[in-house]
């Protein structure tokens, strides 16, 4: 493998890594964001 | 804080974060000069070494909340300990898939036991034991209590990361930091590749630990609807 593809094999592994986390916290915010949603609502109701 | 001024942090944040993250990757890629015996593989050390610098950070941030944590038993600390401890594994994952792919054409193999690589995988497999054992916990207080002291004894092995190329003999790089070894025309990129990477710890740091928060939130609701029932 040319050094090169060394360089970008680096770079690309970090940025991967760095959007599989942010993806990872979007969708867990998401996540709990519909379940406050959601306990809320049965909160309302039942009070 | 406000929703407002938290809006207008995070606003803040972002633009800080792309502006320096932009500046840092012109600087590594065309701004540094081309190192001679390595060539331009040697770039791969403008993030390599801040990825590892802010790894080290987070658990320093995992160690003094884990601290504070148990001696104050307020839940924020816990929270603000755990997200660190996973921002440090995600550093650290890119200290240690960077540097084998510096490593093969440099030294002709992956992966070798050195001191400083053994301490430096060891370190990230002790903060994976410690999302473990908060996974293993049900009780809250009990979860955090357990896994701050967990913190603070896993942070021994971070100065042996940081010291191991000074104690032992070590294939890695000597510090070039310290030593006057990093040509003074390589500097100005990696102190915009280590200024890039503290910002983008700073950022995911507070989005991890909002994410935390709501958490909260949902155990606390839950716990009114158990009441109610």
């Amino acid at each position: 493998m040319d050094k090169m593809h060394y360089l970008f094999a680096a770079y690309m592994a970090i940025w991967i890594l760095l959007a599989l986390y942010l993806f990872s916290i979007h969708s867990r915010e998401r996540k709990l964001r519909e379940e406050i949603e959601r306990l809320k609502n049965i909160l309302d109701k039942a009070e | 804080m406000s929703g407002k001024a938290q809006y207008r942090l995070d606003i803040l944040l972002g633009i800080l974060l792309f502006a320096g993250m932009s500046f840092a990757l012109y600087m590594a890629l065309i701004g540094a000069p081309t190192e001679r015996t390595m060539g331009d593989l040697q770039r791969i050390f403008y993030f390599h070494v801040p990825a590892a610098i802010t790894g080290l950070a987070a658990f320093a941030t995992n160690f003094v909340s884990s601290l504070v944590f148990l001696l104050r038993k307020n839940r924020r600390w816990d929270a603000l300990a755990l997200a660190s401890a996973e921002l440090g594994i995600l550093f650290f994952c890119m200290v240690l898939v960077t540097g084998p792919i510096w490593a093969k054409p440099v030294w002709f193999v992956w992966w070798t036991w050195s001191p400083r690589l053994t301490a430096s995988f060891i370190l990230c497999l002790l903060y994976v034991a410690y999302m473990l054992i908060r996974k293993s916990y049900e009780d809250p207080e009990r979860k955090a209590s357990v896994s701050a002291v967990f913190g603070v004894i896993a942070f021994v092995d971070a100065p042996l990361v940081w010291f191991s190329i000074r104690w032992w003999r070590d294939i890695h790089p000597s510090p070039m930091l310290e030593t006057g070894g990093l040509d003074p025309s390589m500097r100005p990129a990696f102190y915009a590749c280590l200024g890039a990477f503290l910002i983008l710890f700073l950022y995911l740091l507070r989005r991890r630990f909002c994410l935390e928060t709501m958490r909260n939130k949902v155990d606390g609701l839950l716990l009114r609807l158990d009441e109610m029932r």
